[in-house]
């Protein structure tokens, strides 16, 4: 590609979510083979604008033109898919945390469809080039921002793209690192001269080296041009004060900087106090060795990256964290979690919101002042004095998570000092603010800590606040280097900014850091040269590929490998069920409690009673006074069954008169009631019959018809030969399931999902790649299941063990499947579960035939209990074991089994989208 | 003491306001407390209910034809008329609990008073309704025997002994009643559980809950809050989902008093709920939260006696099921329900319920902290 030429060409995009654009109507064109910089602060459509050029978000009205095709086609996304690459905001966002640096990289050369030996050789070549190849086998989540970054940036750029999407890069990098980092990038400009690169940032004066810039604000384009070309028309020195100018009137603000005036020094008895403060998680040293002294009313900064310990430090503070050594002192006394008076006089603004999202601005403010125990009468006109001071007043009545972020930002503030703390707490509290908003915050931070003597203990990692701090400490792993004036830590070094200073402080602190390696001019090509070039590969829209499907499941199966809880949960929990409830779940009714009221007391009687105090199943209650004394303990459940004997019963036995015994039974549940009749009705026809013999009747009267019972396939009616083969089909149902539903939500939660969209994969191996781990999860459960089944529950499988499996592969399937319709239908993990459990609970438990046989259900229950898998495979499990079935007997359960896996996944398939909305 | 109870109340309303906020949340309660209910009631329970008969008629006569038309619902479906030689592959297959098989020259034999045998061949894989079917068909057949019999030759034959059965709390014998109470149970351990466990699982991953422990609260004000705001929705739609949909439209009766199952209930919701919050406690992701879910929620509701008699569970298996609150719910659910039973028969089961719901705050209230300091 030459100069001159565009790699993108967006006419007329508009892009909405709900009833708020995120960008209006942008036209533009992007020069290719260039360094283009998106310019402006969060919340203004930047990663918005990003997702629709780079095909990961969908595209709602207007035309983008890409590398020469039409974006909006899924057969041209196809195509070009493999030539861009798009690296989302968020430090890492894309990478997966229990993977090590090696297979993420590995990971996303698979996606590429590229071999082994050309995935070796171009990891070697980018971990090379980055300084990652020491530490090739180190998990992504145990990187430092830095390092994130740019494995972040190595798994970009491994298929070798024409185009490169970086999605505020260094946002939370520290300087050193991001220094690194654009060098980088200009390293690699150099040896892919043609490859064009779009990057947005927040950071003016990252921008300067760009070589065109697009300024965005509230979704719409305000000026594009070089960095030069932007000064010249707004006659600004900088590209900061260039922005401002170019912001509509009303939001310039006064474009000044408040300096703080100089602290006067009225109180030295230092307020906040660490000493030697130490937190270590596992082998990992978060904070380290970490001494300072606040004075009351000082601004007092913490400035470093994302991870060096600024949040941990703080969290001691504030007796979040027990310190693993050291102490930490607040107003003289140690920190005490307990201590609640203590918490009154502090307030605390953290890095994620310490707001309520669902309520309104006014219930936030509220909510906080009632639990800081303020009167109404003191509260309210304290509310209407922060919400005019803070500006609020328009958005009083809005729910807190729809504001604009920097309004939501002064609001966290008000909520932090509604109880007017001595000492305010602050995690990066601007971070993502655009530059006016900034301003105003700090001019609010700044009349606290001079007019009220609040002292104020603020952590950033933007230099130009540090700047305004009375004393910053600068922070990196763990360790604060050195602490004092920004202006004497620049002078110390002799160096022109900040920034200078705490780079010098970096590189003495540091020396593992790897160099990087200069001469990489060569390698890209050899590679190229001995791989094919990828475009040249993948110009051709693939058909399905195992081995990209296979690659997700690899992924997968190392993610789940490396969280044993869940997998211990999974297996342990399962066959701890099985235990408990095929033992539990016992039909059998024996010793039922039973007790006599004989109105008669005759020798017949006793004889008439004998029968039931002499048989296993029945248990004999003392004798029932009266009527009350029967209801009171039918009623207190002390018995189940109340035998009551007529006087005269005795006499009028023996004259032959018809006599009548009263059986009253518990009925409150009526299906234990069936059978305590039918246990009293057997008990009382054994002895009718013989006594009519003992007394010289005719017993064989009325006996012409004999009647044979035969308890086919479980003789003697033991509830653990049904039990024990029913209950592994409801686990291995409810575990695969949850598990793969809150795998993808997980996905979407986290935002790794991205990978799919922007990566050549297709929708199917995404599924199937995703599901193996699940279904080999399903099979070894129910292999233990059934193990445990034969072995400890002692339940002889007498049919085939082959028809058996085959159930299980096809349940797992099945099971699996309707974890993947969950997932695809729900975006957070929460909702998974929810709906997950709440939707399969009923249908797996009452009307699959476990406790009653599927052919006796009526109406909706039997549609349902029809249409859900587990009514099959508990039939073929219960089949199986008691019955003796073979194959052939089990062919209906098979093969609707069989009809189950396909109907779910094209559901998932169906909903699944390659885009984000 | 009045400033815990006041920090309670007001971190309470703004849990009440969020879940009534969240929508999709509001459909699935409400669907659990209507739909979920009225379904799972109709399901018979382990009670003979509609089963499905097959018989072998090689008599085909009037008798054989009386004894098949015996044989009719709410018990039985009508039954099909099948080949002997089909009776293995049908049982098999599950078609039929019973198959009863009438021999050749039945009604003959009968006539001559000779020895005839019926033979009844039940599905025991459905151990209770095996026995208990069983049970009804000898029944049947015996009486359609001596009812032939007695009007060939009409010498009637007076019994003796007459045993005289009589139910008493539901005379009836009508299953919807108990399985209304066992599906609201079932509903309540359920969303109670997720409800109250997701909740907090949220605040921990959305980092709201550091910020609450900064300020003047402790944990237990954080757990009381989450407990009885989540416990009164559920409470709200326990009593709707009570007089709305069981003694209205499935108008079960209640011989007991409404009140105190309604104190029972809040009880239990405690019970629950801390339950809920030990779960969120102590798991690391949703992940792990939902398998723990699987693993708590199954034996509640499947070992609560509402599904097999809690009396059936062997010794061993007791000491087990004692923990589950679930148990005692059913046992007093029943007791006042059914039995009209008062405060002093379920003093009992109240004070173990609220005594294993303490229990459970308290262990959740003790790995609290530990939890914040273990993440990330």
């Amino acid at each position: 590609m030459t100069a001159g030429e565009s790699v993108a060409k967006l006419s007329g995009i508009t892009h909405r979510y709900g009833s708020v654009t995120a960008v209006a109507d942008i036209s533009l064109e992007l020069p290719a083979g260039q360094m283009v910089g998106l310019l402006g602060p969060d919340g203004v459509g930047k990663s918005t604008l990003l997702g629709l050029i780079s095909g990961s978000r969908k595209l709602q009205t207007g035309t983008l033109e890409l590398l020469g095709g039409d974006m909006r086609t899924a057969q041209y996304r196809a195509l070009a898919g493999p030539r861009i690459a798009y690296m989302p905001q968020g430090l890492g966002k894309n990478l997966y945390p229990e993977l090590s640096i090696a297979e993420n990289l590995d990971f996303f050369g698979k996606l590429f469809s590229q071999s082994r030996a050309e995935r070796t050789a171009r990891i070697a070549h980018l971990t090379g080039a980055t300084g990652l190849a020491p530490f090739l086998n180190r998990p992504a989540g145990k990187l430092s921002g830095g390092m994130k970054q740019k494995l972040g940036l190595c798994c970009a750029l491994i298929h070798d793209p024409d185009f490169l999407i970086l999605d505020e890069p260094t946002t939370g990098v520290d300087p050193l690192s991001r220094r690194q980092f654009w060098e980088l990038i200009d390293a690699i400009r150099s040896e892919r001269p043609g490859m064009s690169v779009l990057v947005s940032t927040a950071y003016m004066d990252e921008a300067e080296a760009f070589d065109w810039l697009v300024a965005m604000d509230a979704g719409s384009i305000l000026d594009v041009g070089t960095p030069d070309a932007l000064k010249k028309r707004t006659g600004a020195a900088d590209l900061e004060t260039a922005f401002v100018r170019l912001l509509p009137e009303g939001k310039r603000g006064d474009a000044t900087q408040t300096a703080p005036p100089p602290l006067e020094e009225k109180d030295t008895t230092p307020v906040i106090v660490a000493r030697n403060l130490t937190r270590k998680f596992g082998d990992f040293v978060a904070v380290n060795n970490v001494s300072f002294k606040i004075r009351t009313g000082e601004i007092f900064g913490f400035l470093g990256s994302n991870g060096c310990g600024k949040t941990t430090t703080m969290k001691m503070l504030t007796g979040l964290l027990p310190p693993s050594e050291g102490s930490a002192e607040i107003f003289g006394n140690p920190v005490n979690a307990n201590d609640l008076n203590v918490r009154k006089r502090v307030g605390f603004m953290s890095q994620s919101f310490s707001l309520y999202g669902e309520l309104t601005v006014m219930e936030n403010l509220r909510l906080h002042a009632r639990l800081f125990d303020m009167a109404p009468a003191k509260y309210a006109p304290r509310l209407t004095h922060l919400i005019d001071a803070f500006g609020l007043q328009d958005h009083v009545d809005a729910p807190a998570g729809e504001l604009p972020l920097g309004i939501r930002q002064r609001l966290s503030l008000a909520v932090a000092i509604v109880h007017e703390p001595e000492i305010l707490i602050l995690d990066e509290p601007t971070s993502g603010v655009d530059p006016v908003a900034r301003d105003r915050f700090w001019e609010l931070l700044i009349d606290l800590s001079r007019n009220q003597n609040v002292t104020i203990f603020i952590s950033t990692h933007f230099m130009s606040e540090a700047m305004r701090c009375d004393r910053i400490s600068l922070m990196h792993a763990g360790r604060v280097m050195v602490y004092d004036t920004p202006e004497n830590l620049i002078e110390t070094k002799q160096v022109e900014t900040l920034e200078d200073a705490f780079i010098s402080y970096m590189e003495d602190a540091i020396n593992e850091i790897a160099p990087i390696s200069k001469d990489i001019a060569e390698t890209p090509a050899a590679i190229d040269k001995e791989f094919g070039a990828v475009k040249a590969v993948t110009h051709k829209r693939s058909r399905f590929s195992l081995s990209r499907a296979l690659a997700y499941s690899y992924r997968e199966t190392m993610e789940v490998l490396r969280d044993p809880v869940r997998l211990l949960f999974a297996f342990a929990g399962s066959l701890v069920l099985l235990l408990i409830m095929a033992f539990g779940m016992n039909q059998d009714v024996d010793e039922l409690t039973y007790a006599v009221l004989d109105h008669d007391q005759s020798p017949e009687s006793r004889q008439y009673l004998n029968n039931f105090s002499g048989s296993l199943y029945f248990i004999e209650e003392p004798q029932l006074v009266n009527l009350h004394d029967l209801e009171t303990e039918l009623r207190n459940n002390t018995i189940s069954v109340a035998l009551e004997i007529p006087p005269g019963f005795g006499r009028d036995l023996r004259r032959g008169d018809a006599v009548e015994v009263l059986a009253r039974i518990d009925g409150a549940n009526p299906s234990r009631a069936d059978t305590l009749e039918s246990y009293v009705n057997g008990a009382h026809a054994d002895f009718v019959p013989r006594w009519a013999l003992e007394n010289g009747g005719d017993a064989q009267a009325d006996a012409a018809v004999t009647i044979e019972p035969r308890f086919a396939y479980n003789p003697t009616s033991d509830s653990l030969m049904t039990m024990g083969p029913a209950i592994p089909a409801m686990l291995l149902m409810m575990f695969p399931a949850i598990l793969m539903a809150v795998s993808i939500a997980r996905e979407k939660e986290n935002g790794t999902i991205t990978n799919f969209y922007v990566t050549p994969t297709r929708r199917a191996e995404y599924l199937f790649g995703k599901q193996v781990p699940y279904l080999g999860i399903a099979l070894i459960n129910f292999i233990l299941l059934n193990l445990l089944v034969v072995f400890v529950l002692q339940v002889p499988l007498k049919g085939s063990v082959v028809a058996l499996s085959l159930g299980a592969i096809l349940y797992a399937f099945a099971a699996t499947g309707y974890g993947l319709v969950i997932s695809t239908l729900t975006n957070t993990q929460v909702a998974a579960v929810f709906a997950g459990a709440l939707l399969s609970m009923l249908p797996t438990m009452s009307f699959s035939g476990l406790m009653q046989p599927v052919s006796t259900l009526e109406g909706g229950a039997q549609i349902m209990g029809t249409l859900w898998p587990t009514t099959y495979f508990l039939h073929l499990s219960v089949g199986t074991y008691t019955k003796g079935l073979s194959i052939t007997d089990v062919r209906s359960d098979l093969i609707a089994l069989c009809l189950f896996y396909p109907v779910f996944f094209g559901i998932a398939l169906a909903t699944l989208k390659k885009q984000e909305r | 003491m009045i400033g815990q109870l006041h920090n309670i109340f007001w971190l309470g309303t703004k849990e009440l306001r969020s879940v009534l906020r969240d929508s999709v949340m509001l459909i699935f309660i409400i669907w659990s407390f209507s739909l979920g209910i009225t379904m799972k009631s109709a399901a018979g329970g382990d009670t003979v209910n509609n089963a499905s008969v097959g018989i072998v008629d090689q008599d085909l006569s009037g008798l054989s034809g009386r004894i098949a038309n015996a044989l009719f619902p709410p018990y039985f479906q009508d039954p099909r008329m099948i080949d002997a030689s089909e009776i293995n592959a049908a049982m098999n297959r599950g078609d039929f609990m019973f198959v009863v098989v009438i021999p050749p020259n039945f009604e003959a034999d009968i006539i001559k008073g000779n020895p005839a045998t019926v033979q009844i061949n039940a599905d025991a894989t459905a151990v209770s309704q095996a026995g208990l079917g069983t049970g009804y068909i000898q029944n049947i057949v015996n009486d359609e025997v001596q009812r032939f019999a007695s009007g060939s030759d009409a010498s009637a034959e007076p019994a003796t002994i007459n045993l005289i059965q009589r139910r008493h709390f539901n005379a009836a014998g009508i299953a919807t009643w108990f399985n209304s109470i066992v599906s609201l149970l079932d509903q309540l351990t359920m969303l109670t559980i997720i409800l109250t466990g997701a909740a907090l699982l949220r605040e921990r991953e959305h980092g709201t809950i550091e910020h609450l422990m900064v300020m003047p609260l402790n944990s237990f004000q954080i757990a009381m809050a989450k407990i009885w705001a989540n416990g009164l929705i559920i409470l709200v739609c326990f009593v709707a989902s009570f007089v709305l949909l069981i003694e209205g439209y499935l108008s079960v009766p209640l011989s007991g008093s409404f009140l105190l199952l309604m104190a029972g209930t809040v009880i239990y919701l405690f019970a629950a709920a801390a339950i809920g919050l030990f779960l969120g406690t102590i798991s690391k992701s949703m992940a792990q939260f939902a398998l723990l879910l699987i693993i708590t929620i199954f034996p509640m509701q499947m070992l609560s006696g509402g599904m097999a008699p809690a009396e059936s569970q062997p010794d061993f298996i007791r000491p087990f099921t004692w923990f589950l609150p679930s148990r005692h719910y059913m046992s007093f659910g029943q007791a006042i329900a059914f039995r009209g039973a008062g405060l002093d028969v379920v003093w009992r089961d109240f004070l173990t319920i609220a005594g294993l719901g303490a229990a459970f705050l308290a262990a959740s209230l003790l790995l609290f902290r530990r939890s914040l300091s273990t993440e990330k």
